[in-house]
């Protein structure tokens, strides 16, 4: 497993996300209320761009009429069929034993640290000053 | 055609009420009156006209009154050929059509007692269902409890097409009765005219309102389903009477999909709408709306992927077979009695009651 730096933090404010190809591989990573997430662009049902969908909350209820919404933010709806994905583990809610989106780690790293190695940073220049978002996949 | 077995549970049969002045001994001094006096004579519903074919099979029909007026026809026509042990009888009379709901409160009464004295005090393997005046849910909860008290009384009735869809909240209440009382619904084909008999408006002709009966059937599923009855009363069944089945896997794959996608509408839906029909709803077997090959009829039941939906059933009197052919062909043995014994004692608790009441001196 290799670590991706995607881009200095000050770049991704919350409530932003950036796409990217990572070994070919189309990602992308959300700055959620200052937490970080990676996730595999590619709806698991039929393939679209999953992540260019609306980030909303999670619905739940025992009790018709009376709906719990927790993880707000944190589920991401795919722009073609509405399906569900929580971003942290990318699990689907209408079928969460047969439909899954690969999630990957994301976290911040000082600069620093960055410099040191080992990590993949393809076209970023990296500098000790700066804070840097790092994926793991 | 696959041979039944003895000692099964017919699930809909239909008494007749040969006239409104039947039922006249079972009302009080007023309604008795109002009846007379405004010269009401019969509630006939067009669900059912009375010369249509499909009204009275016709080596059923009696040289004179209604199919499925007389208690020895049924259990000569219904019950005898099939060695039947139980049957449940559906009264489908127009007490659900007049507007008034004093007055249908006043008849569904007069209906209710008639079936206990005119029926089930007649022969101890008949059973009953509680017709209600949906109209009104107070009414219609004391109804429930009043007959409920009679362990003949196995289910509660109710029509597909009625004022409102059968989701609405509304309807609650009668549902917690129920559930409270081990009562399942009966939702049968037929409509109290209050709205247009198919979705689309008014028909021209009477196989326009049949046919839309899969229809309703469909649209109230969904009402119930995604209305969320079942995860308020996880214990309710419900069962649909008359309705068909064959209709059931592409109904519920279309009903899945959109459900998949729209999920967090109505979040108490927590598992897919094929689960939910599995564990709370029921079919009854006639009309069976399949070809003739058995490899069709076998499909699907490895689509719906359970062989609990199906419950016996003649709907006598109605014509929907010839002889005694009422079980389609290629139906194992297992399927044959899980159909004709287990499927109607798994949902229908009571009959365990009464038959427990028989035994006990």
């Amino acid at each position: 497993m290799a670590r991706h730096v995607i881009a200095p933090v000050s770049e991704m404010p919350p409530g932003t996300r950036k796409f990217l190809t990572v070994d070919e591989r189309p990602i992308a990573v959300f700055n959620v209320n200052g937490e970080f997430f990676g996730l595999l662009n590619r709806c698991p049902h039929m393939g679209a761009a999953l992540c260019e969908g609306p980030l909303i909350g999670l619905a739940q209820s025992t009790t018709p009429g009376e709906i719990e919404y927790t993880k707000l933010g944190e589920i991401v709806r795919c722009p073609w069929h509405g399906w569900e994905f929580d971003i942290r583990t990318g699990q689907s809610y209408c079928d969460p034993r047969r439909f899954r989106v690969k999630a990957y780690a994301a976290h911040v790293e000082p600069g620093a640290s960055v410099v040191k190695g080992p990590y993949v940073a393809e076209t970023l220049s990296v500098s000790v000053e700066d804070d840097y978002v790092v994926v793991e996949m | 055609m696959t041979a039944p077995i003895a000692g099964g549970v017919d699930c809909d049969l239909h008494p007749a009420v040969p006239h409104l002045t039947s039922l006249l001994p079972y009302m009080n001094d007023y309604w008795r009156d109002q009846v007379t006096t405004r010269g009401m004579t019969d509630l006939l519903s067009q669900s059912y006209p009375t010369n249509s074919p499909i009204t009275g099979r016709a080596d059923w029909r009696p040289a004179k009154g209604k199919p499925g007026e007389s208690v020895d026809d049924l259990l000569k026509h219904a019950l005898a050929p099939f060695q039947t042990a139980f049957g449940i009888l559906n009264p489908l009379y127009g007490v659900q059509l007049v507007f008034s709901e004093d007055m249908a409160d006043a008849f569904c009464r007069a209906l209710n007692d008639w079936l206990v004295k005119e029926w089930l005090d007649k022969d101890a393997r008949l059973r009953g269902s509680i017709v209600i005046p949906a109209q009104s849910i107070e009414k219609a909860v004391a109804e429930i409890e009043r007959c409920a008290t009679d362990k003949r009384f196995v289910q509660v009735l109710m029509l597909v097409a009625g004022d409102m869809p059968l989701g609405k909240r509304h309807y609650w209440p009668i549902y917690a009765t129920c559930e409270r009382l081990g009562l399942p619904i009966g939702i049968h084909a037929g409509s109290n005219y209050h709205n247009a008999p198919t979705s689309v408006g008014w028909g021209s002709y009477h196989i326009e309102d049949y046919v839309a009966q899969a229809q309703a059937f469909q649209t109230q599923m969904t009402s119930l389903i995604v209305e969320g009855v079942f995860a308020k009363y996880p214990n309710l069944k419900m069962v649909m009477l008359e309705s068909g089945f064959t209709w059931l896997p592409s109904y519920l794959w279309r009903l899945h999909k959109f459900w998949r996608g729209v999920r967090m509408e109505t979040p108490w839906v927590d598992r897919p709408p094929i689960e939910i029909v599995r564990s709370n709803i029921r079919f009854s077997l006639q009309p069976v709306d399949a070809p003739p090959e058995p490899e069709t009829l076998n499909r699907l039941f490895d689509h719906m992927q359970s062989d609990e939906l199906l419950l016996f059933s003649t709907d006598y009197p109605h014509w929907q077979f010839d002889g005694d052919s009422a079980l389609p062909e290629g139906l194992s043995p297992d399927l044959v009695r899980r159909i004709m014994i287990d499927n109607p004692h798994a949902t229908y608790a009571r009959l365990k009651d009464s038959v427990a009441k028989e035994t006990t001196p």
